[in-house]
């Protein structure tokens, strides 16, 4: 692997993590929805320029997609640092609907009569 | 799951959805993200490490490309408490893993189908059919035009009748709303049997 700039690229962005790839724990989908805490923990460890910003971005509920590409930063990295967040207790989350297979007519319909009011 | 309810006071997350526009490479899963989305389409990308791919695929396939992925996406807030996401999947076949990723959780698909080289979204219709995801075929007309019957492409396609398939024009947001409705009016009479 020599792909130089382009693989400097890559790599940095996992220099945030530790050289971690993949996040301690599984909570992190594309869109499950992310809120800094309010007002945050005191104490604990000094946290990184990036953290700070990912607590920033989401005073608001972003979903992890959003919030990777406001940061510029892949989607696998972001997790990884959601997951500290979560673990230091400085961001709820929320998991999206419908994670199952089963049907849920209610939302179903929801979704159906917001997308005719467009 | 631990962490995942307590909300912060004042400020309550809505729920999440998605439906992912798939589709050969080209056939205008972006444009239909983009005309239908409140926001501008939005890009993540991915690094590619070699446990996603098996060793074939990288052959002859130039490093810098297969660097990558890209995974566009777009919003639909439906109402105060509930937002629809759209992913547009990578086109390219070597990007397939990142489809099964993709597909959990989702509510369903669109294929996006160009009548000049249906070929192209075969693949992606093998995919949801094999993973029993629902689906629906938007056939993108070249400037808008339809000189194809649905019936027809969908035979062509060796589809059940009972898939929908609607021709529209993935430039217009009315057009590509359409055929979300056209999907959720699938799940909803799906799910009520």
């Amino acid at each position: 692997m020599n792909g130089g700039d382009a693989a400097g690229r890559l790599v940095r962005p996992f220099t945030l993590t530790g050289g971690r790839t993949r996040p301690a724990r599984g909570d992190f989908t594309l869109i499950t929805m992310v809120t800094a805490v309010d007002p945050q923990p005191s104490g604990g460890t000094r946290s990184q320029p990036e953290q700070a910003r990912i607590v920033r971005l989401c005073a608001k509920p972003i979903v992890v997609a959003e919030l990777a590409s406001k940061l510029d930063l892949p989607v696998s990295v972001v997790a990884i640092m959601l997951c500290d967040l979560l673990e230091a207790g400085r961001i709820s989350v929320r998991q999206p609907r419908m994670i199952s297979r089963v049907p849920d007519l209610d939302l179903l319909k929801k979704v159906r009569d917001g997308l005719g009011r467009l | 799951m631990a962490g995942s309810d307590p909300t912060p006071q004042g400020i309550s997350a809505p729920d999440t959805v998605k439906i992912l526009i798939a589709g050969g490479f080209g056939v205008g899963k972006t444009t239909m993200v983009g005309s239908v989305s409140e926001i501008v389409p939005l890009r993540t990308e991915e690094p590619l490490t070699t446990a996603g791919l098996g060793v074939d695929d990288l052959d002859g396939i130039p490093e810098k490309k297969a660097t990558t992925v890209a995974l566009d996406f777009g919003r639909i807030s439906i109402g105060q408490d509930l937002v629809l996401y759209l992913f547009g999947t990578p086109g390219q076949q070597r990007f397939w893993f990142m489809w099964n990723d993709l597909s959990i959780g989702a509510l369903g698909a669109v294929v996006l189908v160009d009548v000049r080289r249906p070929e192209s979204s075969f693949a992606a219709i093998d995919f949801f059919e094999r993973r029993k995801i629902p689906f629906v075929i938007g056939v993108n007309g070249f400037h808008g035009e339809h000189p194809y019957d649905p019936d027809d492409i969908r035979e062509s396609l060796a589809l059940p009748e009972n898939t929908p398939v609607i021709p529209f024009d993935a430039r217009e947001r009315t057009s590509s709303r359409d055929v979300l409705i056209a999907l959720l009016d699938q799940l909803i009479a799906a799910s009520a049997h």
